[in-house]
C-alpha cells in the first residue's frame, strides 16, 4: 500500500466517525490481503453485518476508492463490482429491481465469483444457441 | 399444496440464472448472519430443499406482523422467500375468499399432514375463547388443531412468542402466547413488535436450508438473528463507554448522537438484530432515529417500567428488570453503574435528588 493507505489511518481514527470501526474493517482488509498473497486464500466480509454509525459505510467505501475495474450484473436487479483502489480488493453490492441494497461486501480475491459463468447458465446457452442457427449446422454436432 | 419442486426448480422457473441464485444465496447469507463462507453450503442445501407448504395464522394482533412483511418493497429477498414457499393461507391476507380459504387450509393440511409450517401471529385468548373467533372457531380450538400436523411453529411476532401487548397487565382477555399452549411440537419464537421482515423470511430460509430447527436461546428465539445485543452491536456504544449521554430528546447530546441509555433505552437488556440489520431495506433503526429501543424483542416489555426511565432507576418491575439484565450478561451491570455515577454527577451541578437505590448501584458496581 502507500500513500492512500496512510490516509486512510489518518482519517479512519479521527473523531468525526462514531464506531471507530472503520480502521478495524480496513486492518482485516490488510491481514486478508497478505492471506490472499501468501496463501492464495480469499476473504469476503460483510459490511451489513458489522456495527457502523451514519456516514461510516459511506466513508470506509469513500477510502477505498473505486480502482480500475467496473462490472455490472443484471440478475434479480443490479450488481456492481468494483475494483477498489487497492488490488485485490473488491467492492460488491447486490441490488433488487427496485435498487434497494440487499448486501454489501467486501471481497478480497483475484475475481469476485460471481462474475464467473456459471456450469449451469452455459448448459442452458448450449441449448438455446442453435436456436439461432441453420438446422443443416446443428445436425452433426 | 403439495410440490415436489426443489427451490432452486422454482426460481429457475421463474427465469432466475445460476448467478441470480448465488447471489440470493449470499444475500440469504448475510441475512442469516452467517458467513459469507456459508454462500456454497447454502447454494447447495437450497438447491435440494423441497418447497414447502406454509399455513399463517393470525390470532390476537394488531396484523403489524403481516404489515411488516407484506409493506416490504417488492420484489425483496422477503417476496422472493415467499414466491418459493407455497403459502397455503394467511387469513388475514385471504380474508376476501370466505370459506374457501378454510377449505384451502384443510386441505393444505391434508395434503402436506406432519410436514407443513405454521405461522402464528398474535395471542390467543383463554380467558374467554370468545374474546377473538375467526369464522366462529376460536382461536384456542384452531390453533390446536392446525398444530397438530405441523413439522414446526413459527411464532411471529412477540404477541405468538410471549403474549406482547395483550398479555401485558392486566391482560384482561387472558391472552397466552402459542408456547403454553402447543407442548408437543418445535416452536420457534420469531419476536419484535413486529420484527424485521428480512428475520421473519431468515428463520423461514435457515429452516429450509438446513432442514432443522435453527439453534436458539432460552427464550426460544433463533440466535442467528437474537444472539448479540443491541446495546453491543450499537453504533452510540462508544459514547455510552465514554459516559456521553443525551439527558433530554433536544439537548447538545442528543444533537451529537450520543448515547440513549439514560433516556429509557432498553439496548442493554435486549437480544434482536435492529442494530447492523436495520429497518426498511437497512436505512435506519430506532436508535438512530434518536429514540431508544422499547426492548420489544423481549417478554412483558410492555411491562418493564416506564420507556424513558433509564434502566438504572427503580420501577414496580424492577426484579423483573434486572433479572433479564443478569441474563444479558455483565454489560448491563456496568451499565447501571455507569449511569448511576453519571447521574450522581449531574445531580450535583442541577442539585437534583440522587436516590438510595441509584447509590447502592453505583457501590455495587
Amino acid at each position: 500500500m502507500n500513500g492512500n493507505a496512510s490516509s486512510c489511518g489518518q482519517t479512519a481514527g479521527s473523531d468525526e466517525l462514531i464506531t471507530g470501526n472503520v480502521t478495524p474493517i480496513l486492518n482485516e482488509v490488510r491481514h486478508a490481503l497478505n492471506k490472499l498473497l501468501e496463501q492464495g486464500e480469499a476473504t469476503v466480509i460483510d459490511i451489513r453485518a458489522l456495527p457502523l454509525g451514519p456516514g461510516e459505510e459511506q466513508k470506509l467505501e469513500s477510502l477505498l476508492g473505486i480502482g480500475e475495474v467496473t462490472a455490472t450484473i443484471e440478475a434479480m436487479g443490479t450488481s456492481t463490482v468494483n475494483e477498489t483502489l487497492f488490488a485485490g480488493v473488491w467492492l460488491v453490492t447486490h441490488r433488487n429491481t427496485e435498487d434497494e441494497i440487499l448486501g454489501k461486501f467486501i471481497e478480497i480475491t483475484r475475481y469476485p465469483s460471481i462474475l464467473e459463468s456459471q456450469t449451469e447458465d452455459m448448459r442452458s446457452a448450449l441449448t438455446a444457441l442453435p436456436e439461432l442457427l441453420p438446422e443443416s449446422l446443428t445436425e452433426n454436432s | 399444496m403439495a410440490d415436489d419442486r426443489t427451490i432452486a426448480d422454482m426460481l429457475r422457473s421463474q427465469g432466475v440464472t445460476r448467478r441470480g441464485f448465488l447471489k440470493f444465496c449470499a444475500t440469504t447469507a448475510s441475512m442469516m448472519a452467517l458467513s459469507p463462507a456459508m454462500v456454497p453450503k447454502i447454494a447447495e442445501a437450497l438447491e435440494n430443499a423441497k418447497r414447502p407448504s406454509v399455513i399463517w395464522l393470525s390470532f390476537q394482533e394488531c396484523t403489524g406482523c403481516t404489515e411488516s412483511l407484506t409493506r416490504s418493497h417488492a420484489p425483496t429477498i422477503e417476496k422472493l422467500m415467499f414466491d418459493v414457499i407455497s403459502l397455503d393461507h394467511h387469513h388475514t391476507l385471504m380474508a376476501a375468499s370466505g370459506d374457501a380459504v378454510h377449505e384451502a387450509m384443510y386441505e393444505a393440511m391434508e395434503e402436506n399432514y406432519g410436514k407443513y409450517i405454521l405461522i402464528v401471529d398474535g395471542s390467543i385468548p383463554v380467558g374467554n375463547p370468545a374474546y377473538s373467533t375467526i369464522g366462529g372457531i376460536s382461536n384456542l380450538d384452531m390453533l390446536k388443531d392446525v398444530a397438530k400436523g405441523a413439522a414446526a411453529i413459527v411464532a411471529v411476532g412477540t404477541c405468538a412468542a410471549y403474549g406482547g401487548l395483550p398479555y401485558a397487565n392486566p391482560n384482561p382477555t387472558g391472552a397466552v402466547p402459542v408456547s403454553e399452549i402447543i407442548k408437543d411440537k418445535p416452536i420457534i419464537n420469531v419476536p419484535g413488535c413486529p420484527p424485521i421482515p428480512v428475520v421473519i423470511t431468515g428463520v423461514l430460509a435457515q429452516y429450509l436450508t438446513f432442514g432443522k430447527l435453527p439453534e436458539m436461546d432460552d427464550l426460544g428465539r433463533p440466535m442467528a438473528f437474537y444472539g448479540q445485543n443491541i446495546h453491543d452491536r450499537c453504533y452510540r456504544r462508544p459514547f455510552y463507554e465514554r459516559g456521553q449521554f443525551a439527558e433530554t430528546f433536544d439537548d447538545e447530546g442528543a444533537r451529537k448522537g450520543w448515547c440513549l441509555f439514560k433516556l429509557g433505552c432498553r439496548g442493554p437488556i435486549t437480544y434482536n438484530a435492529c442494530a447492523t440489520t436495520k429497518w426498511n431495506e437497512g436505512t435506519s433503526w430506532p436508535v438512530e432515529a434518536g429514540h431508544g429501543c422499547l426492548g420489544c424483542s423481549q417478554p412483558n416489555f410492555w411491562d418493564m417500567g416506564g420507556f424513558y426511565n433509564a434502566l438504572s432507576e427503580p420501577t414496580r418491575n424492577i426484579g423483573e428488570t434486572a433479572g433479564y439484565a443478569l441474563a444479558a450478561g455483565a454489560a448491563v451491570g456496568l451499565a447501571a453503574g455507569a449511569a448511576a455515577r453519571h447521574k450522581k454527577t449531574k445531580a450535583v451541578t442541577n442539585h437534583q435528588t440522587v436516590t438510595v437505590d441509584d447509590l447502592e448501584k453505583e457501590k455495587s458496581s
